[in-house]
């Protein structure tokens, strides 16, 4: 008698193994829904023009908003940006196009350890060196913080994509007399650009939602903030805020900030899919 | 060399363009020891930050290091009204979270990413996998949120059933009251679980198929091939994910200070509220009263950042070192 | 893309060369003078000589042909011309290369470069419309107006015989033309800057046999404005084009004389096995 080959044990162990694995992707998957769907229902409910447009009223007072955080989160990211986009991409342009052996080497492990710090430890770190001189917290010293967490993922995509320009380009704009800096601004980095400017969005995305180190720099203002200079509310210590009250407007303005920092972040997001798939377009014909 | 006839020109025969002299501006512009020297300069500002860091954490720490020396990482006492300051209730919390967020992530990561690898059709995984890396870019303060107002009053619903069946293991015991380090480890896991499938589900799509084929030819059915061939093969680059996973559990603050509780004591029960050394960093630092208090907030972070360091470069020391293919993250 | 070497006989390649041109022996006037004097050239890449004392002279306003096996270092000595192998790391050179009366690596080598240009073996338009990468090397030098640079791309495209075809999208990506006409832009970018030579580095192998030939055609209006330098492993092509031709195995120059005389009566016997196509 011939035995079916593989046993039945065996088969059976296959189709229950890869089942399991099927559920476990299905539950990964549905936190996803699940999250965006909650944050939706109960973000949704809560929007109104008042949300957008008015400060913070006092607890027990409808009508309040948070402008000031909306505008706040801008501000800070201007800033960080202004810090985080310059040394990535001088840095990404050293790596991929001057470093040689072990200096290459320390700046790119030095930059993957900066990328490994806790957020609150760097908030730590820029109150000891902004906020303590200072006297205050201050959208200055929030910038500094996100703005040194940018560093790294522009850094790092700055590189990659440079390397990906091949090298005969870089020949052939030698070859007519270029030096190699002029081959660099000239033709390298156009070819990249498109490259580069999604590695940005995607990392202005990223420290978009950073609260820790927000906590010990900008600090949170319950009213506008002009200028550099003074702490200044923002989107994610709102929410952070308004979630651990026990008022329940508050609740509902968490949800509301929280639905309106996911929408901006999935927008951006998707945006910088959109650049990066007109760049391939536009450089490969 | 050959005869050629070739004239001699009496007069040097100028070669056009030759003989332009270069304005300033021209040689700045050619000149590439400028750019050279602006890019060192940019590289090495990160590290001249880097350098800044430690040495800032360093020098703000010293009156609490000095004040308890090594002790401080095992003593339980945090009693700033004293000046007592003891930090095993947050190095307790955070292991505990962190390890249980593991586990819970690592079967569940693991599982996904074999069938993200090994059973579904290209486009389905790749979709799949787009959502899912979708779950890293979410902000851990939206996890937080979701942890209050969803997860906190679904676990509290069915944790007495749970308790039930489960309640006499000393991990399970007490009364559940939301806030703990269970909540603590389901929210930290959840955030971990996109790492662990996206690096693994990459390395295991790299295993050459030769590896498979190997088993397949001897009878083996796709699971016996996939857990006792391609899993192995890819173990090092699993293992890298699982490592930089944890350095991500280790420092999360919003979160699990969110969802935890946040009292500084050491329990054995799961069900009780604690601390981590994030979320303690987070709530007290801006109340820290007199620079004691502010320095041992302060070598905590000085802690985190040497554990996570580590962890850190252990990850990449294991993806570098793998068999053959480039490193995922 | 090595080819496969025929045996060839002479009576072919000779009638490939006069088929194209009356060949006649220059008259005291006609003489060319030496465009690139080099003497006792050594080449090494790391510690692996690729040139072995090179000594000869290009001359001036003609087609000169660099042929040889694969590996002989004839693409080494023309990159050597203009310097691009200073690019690679590891590099050496030792000996001496004139251009006309002046040391070759006296001359700063951006501006060395603009005199001597060069098309590579691929075409490699950059990611930028036509009329931009024509202008590219106008627009380095920063001392032309935007009407000029207008009409020095015309000029070029002209002479590269590419005008009437782009005319109308001469501000289309470069990347939108075939690759025959991609060649023939990057012929007109090399020629928008005037140089005195033009390097060619087995610019048709990778194209099909009609842009090949237009490329060729090119070659007898092109040596008139500059001195040519092709290194081809096609040896009809090398009986079509060439003037002069220089015959390079295993890093060492064999024999370099004029086109007729290398295919109708070679001096060394490995010429005369390589181009009957004794070794490939």
């Amino acid at each position: 008698m011939s035995k079916k080959y593989p046993s039945f044990s065996r088969r059976f162990k296959n189709y229950l193994m890869f089942t399991l694995t099927g559920i476990c992707t299905l539950l990964v998957v549905s936190v996803l829904f699940t999250i965006l769907a909650y944050l939706l229902w109960h973000g949704a409910h809560a929007l109104n023009l008042n949300f957008f447009t008015k400060l913070p009223a006092p607890v027990g007072q409808a009508g309040g908003g948070v402008v000031n955080a909306i505008i706040g989160t801008l501000k800070l990211l201007v800033f960080a940006s202004l810090i985080g986009v310059p040394i990535g991409l001088i840095g990404g342009i050293y790596l991929s196009e001057f470093a040689g052996g072990w200096s290459g080497f320390a700046v790119r492990y030095t930059t993957d350890l900066l990328n490994g710090v806790p957020s609150v430890v760097m908030g730590i770190f820029v109150y000891t060196l902004v906020v303590l001189p200072m006297h205050h917290f201050s959208t200055f010293a929030g910038g500094v913080a996100l703005g040194i967490m940018m560093i790294p993922i522009a850094l790092r995509s700055t590189e990659d994509f440079l390397r990906a320009v091949p090298r005969s380009l870089r020949e052939g704009g030698l070859a007519l007399g270029a030096s190699k800096s002029e081959t660099i601004f000239t033709i390298v980095i156009p070819a990249a650009i498109y490259g580069i400017l999604t590695g940005v969005m995607l990392d202005i995305a990223r420290v978009a939602g950073e609260t820790a180190p927000l906590l010990f720099t900008a600090f949170g203002n319950q009213f506008d903030s002009p200028g550099w200079l003074q702490p200044t509310s923002s989107l994610p210590v709102v929410i952070y805020n308004y979630a651990i009250s026990p008022y329940d407007e508050w609740h509902q303005q968490a949800w509301a900030a929280g639905f309106v920092l996911l929408s901006g972040l999935l927008a951006i997001s998707i945006l910088a899919r959109v650049v990066l798939a007109r760049g391939g377009k536009v450089s490969h014909g | 060399m050959g005869n050629i006839a070739l004239s001699t020109p009496e007069v040097p025969v100028p070669v056009r363009g030759l003989d332009r002299k270069q304005g300033w501006v021209e040689r700045l512009r050619k000149g590439d020891e400028v750019l050279h020297l602006i890019t060192f300069a940019g590289g090495w500002s990160i590290i001249l930050i880097t350098v800044l860091l430690v040495q800032h954490l360093w020098v703000y720490s010293r009156l609490s290091r000095h004040a308890f020396g090594w002790h401080f990482l095992f003593t339980s006492t945090w009693d700033p009204v004293n000046g007592l300051f003891g930090a095993w209730p947050f190095v307790y919390g955070t292991l505990v979270t962190s390890i249980l967020a593991l586990a819970i992530a690592i079967p569940v990561g693991l599982g996904s990413a074999i069938f993200l690898a090994e059973l579904a059709p290209r486009s389905l995984s790749n979709g799949l996998t787009f959502l899912i890396e979708l779950l890293a870019a979410v902000p851990s303060v939206i996890y937080g949120l979701v942890g209050i107002f969803l997860l906190i009053p679904v676990l509290t619903t069915f944790m007495p059933y749970f308790q039930k069946v489960f309640g006499w293991l000393p991990i399970f015991q007490g009364t559940f009251y939301g806030v703990s380090y269970f909540s603590a480890s389901i929210v930290l896991a959840i955030m971990v679980v996109p790492f662990i499938v996206s690096i693994s589900r990459e390395v295991l799509i790299a295993v050459p198929i030769s590896q498979r084929e190997a088993m397949m030819a001897l009878g083996a059915t796709k699971w016996e091939v996939t857990w006792q061939a391609v899993v192995p093969y890819a173990r090092q680059g699993i293992m890298g994910s699982i490592f930089l996973s944890l350095a991500r559990a280790l420092g999360e603050t919003m979160a699990v200070t969110m969802v935890i509780g946040n009292v500084a004591q050491v329990s054995t029960s799961l069900m009780a509220p604690g601390y981590t050394i994030a979320a303690v960093i987070a709530n007290e630092f801006t109340e820290a009263t007199g620079d004691l208090y502010l320095h041992a907030l302060i070598e905590l972070g000085l802690v985190l950042f040497a554990v996570t360091m580590i962890i850190n470069a252990l990850a990449r020391l294991l993806m570098l070192t793998m068999k053959g293919h480039e490193a995922a993250a | 893309m090595k080819t496969l070497m025929k045996p060839i006989d002479l009576d072919q390649l000779t009638k490939a060369h006069e088929s194209r041109f009356v060949d006649v022996e220059p008259t005291e006037e006609q003489l060319p003078w030496p465009q690139f004097t080099v003497a006792g050239l050594n080449f090494y890449y790391g510690s692996h000589q690729a040139l072995k004392n090179i000594n000869l002279i290009v001359p001036n306003k003609r087609v000169t042909a660099f042929i040889g096996p694969s590996g002989c270092g004839k693409t080494t000595l023309l990159r050597t011309l203009n310097r691009m192998n200073e690019t690679i790391p590891g590099t050496r050179v030792e000996g001496s290369i004139r251009l006309v009366d002046r040391d070759l690596f006296s001359i700063p080598v951006t501006t060395l470069r603009r005199v001597v240009g060069m098309v590579f073996q691929k075409p490699t338009p950059f990611p930028k419309s036509i009329f931009e990468n024509v202008a590219y090397g106008l627009k380095l030098e920063h001392r032309f107006s935007r009407t000029e640079i207008a009409e020095k791309v015309e000029q070029s495209l002209r002479r590269a015989a590419l005008w009437d075809e782009v005319k109308d999208k001469l501000h289309q990506s470069a990347s939108g033309i075939s690759g025959g006409q991609q060649q023939r832009l990057c012929i007109a970018r090399a020629l928008a800057v005037d140089p005195e030579v033009l390097l060619m580095d087995e610019p048709c192998s990778a194209l099909d046999p009609i842009s090949t030939a237009k490329i060729e055609d090119l070659l007898f209006e092109l040596k008139n404005i500059c001195t040519i330098i092709i290194v081809t492993h096609n040896m009809l092509q090398a009986a079509r084009v060439a003037d002069y031709v220089g015959f390079f195995l295993n890093g060492e120059l064999i024999e370099l004389n004029r086109a007729k005389q290398i295919f109708q009566n070679p001096e060394k016997q490995q010429t005369q096995d390589y181009i009957t196509g004794r070794f490939g």
